[in-house]
């Protein structure tokens, strides 16, 4: 799974939706892998203002990634400024930044292989395994 | 024909052939292809959406909403998750190496999603499966208002659903869509091919504070081929349930209330409630 996926999964138990700590998930002994995918820069100005960056940090210093910068970017930041005067009416082509590509690493292309993810509150752990974590509860817990 | 609803639960009935015979035929693409298009056309996305896809399965609706805007998928490409019950059918969507992100979970156990998270959910063939209850400590309007819960506040505000689903019949039809306008959502139905053994029913859903103006038909406005129907008895004032005041049945009510409180009540007849004629 995606960590994109990982900044908007919480804790399935209904005793823990109440409760801050079910969101974020944290994954313990976790193998990661980077699949390639194509840049989607529409996307990522869509889910940028949804993102809970301070959660985001979290997750990236428990998996031992490089730590990201401290305050989220803004959605000027994924485009690179066009470089001198672009003719009045002409639709410049929009070219990703460095921050937009760094962002899409860690998004989109970073993901969990194998694992497991404990919820904060309640502790409970949901397995991944080939990337697909495991979310059925047993029927006490639902 | 048969209703594999009613044979196994879902994590038993599709099994690795049942799995690999679903994702193989051809025709069963073809009809999902449809469908997936149909829905996408009533979500009427126009830029890269997060989309969460109930009962992926093996990813034929997710692959559709992988494809770019050339490839005819309306604002895309869209990054998407999934999730399924069938470990098997998740198993040949691996194989297939779909992008979206995958899930091993019950759709009627709930949507363990932070709120606000998707743009968009889209669902095939899916949600008739949570009309059935395989424990006795669950039931078919639990599982329904649990999923439709945790699907309403997975959404984005002006978000919107489309579920494809087979109702089993009109009762099944009344029970999903109830539980869907419970939840909160605002809900339609859309037939196609309605009455041949061909028809398709999908459950358009919409989140409030959207750009919808209107009511649900709003969805469907522009499209061809589309007659918006009204539920009777809607459209009047009176409330289901409810007498006209003054009217026989309401004058009956009052009386036997009376009756009830101990007050001395005129006994009823063939003239009570009846206008008194003018006298010649």
């Amino acid at each position: 799974m995606k960590l994109i996926t990982l900044n908007f999964v919480t804790c399935a138990l209904k005793s823990c939706k109440s409760s801050p700590a079910s969101f974020p998930l944290h994954p313990r002994d976790a193998t990661l892998e980077v699949i390639e995918t194509d840049l989607n820069l529409a996307f990522l100005k869509n889910i940028l203002p949804r993102l809970e960056w301070n959660e985001l940090c979290v997750i990236t210093a428990e998996l031992g990634l490089p730590p990201l910068p401290s305050s989220p970017p803004t959605r000027e930041d994924l485009v690179v400024k066009p470089e001198g005067e672009v003719a009045e009416g002409a639709e410049a082509e929009e070219e990703a930044s460095q921050t937009a590509k760094d962002l899409h690493r860690v998004l989109l292309e970073t993901t969990v292989k194998e694992g497991k993810l404990v919820c904060g509150n309640c502790g409970h752990e949901y397995k991944v395994m080939e990337g697909v974590p495991n979310f059925l509860l047993p029927g006490h817990l639902v | 024909m048969s209703r594999p609803e009613d044979i196994l639960p879902p994590d038993l009935f599709y099994n690795d052939s049942e799995a690999r015979k679903y994702t193989t035929s051809s025709r069963i693409q073809r009809i999902q292809n449809d469908m997936t298009h149909r829905a996408l056309s009533l979500l009427d996305l126009h830029s890269p959406s997060f989309i969460l896809d109930v009962g992926c399965g093996s990813g034929l609706s997710g692959e559709i909403l992988s494809n770019s805007e050339e490839e005819g998928t309306p604002g895309g490409p869209h990054v998407w998750i999934g999730f399924d019950i069938s470990s098997s059918m998740l198993g040949v969507a691996l194989e297939k190496e779909v992008e979206g992100d995958l899930f091993l979970a019950d759709a009627g156990q709930g949507v363990p999603f932070r709120p606000g998270t998707f743009d968009a959910a889209i669902s095939i063939s899916a949600i008739q499966w949570l009309c059935n209850a395989e424990t006795s400590e669950d039931s078919p309007l639990g599982r329904l208002s649990r999923f439709f819960g945790g699907l309403y506040a997975s959404l984005r505000r002006g978000g919107r659903a489309v579920c494809q689903f087979y109702p089993k019949n009109d009762e099944q039809k009344k029970m999903v869509s109830q539980a869907a306008i419970k939840a909160g959502f605002g809900a339609g139905l859309l037939e196609d091919d309605e009455g041949t053994k061909n028809a398709k029913t999908y459950l358009v859903l919409t989140v409030g504070g959207g750009d919808l103006d209107g009511d649900i038909t709003g969805v469907v406005r522009g499209m061809d081929g589309v007659d918006v129907m009204a539920r009777p008895g809607v459209a009047r004032g009176a409330k289901r349930g409810q007498e006209l005041k003054g009217s026989k049945g309401w004058i009956l009510k009052k009386k036997e209330q009376m009756e009830r409180k101990g007050k001395v009540v005129k006994a009823n007849s063939k003239y009570t409630g009846r206008k008194r004629r003018v006298q010649f």
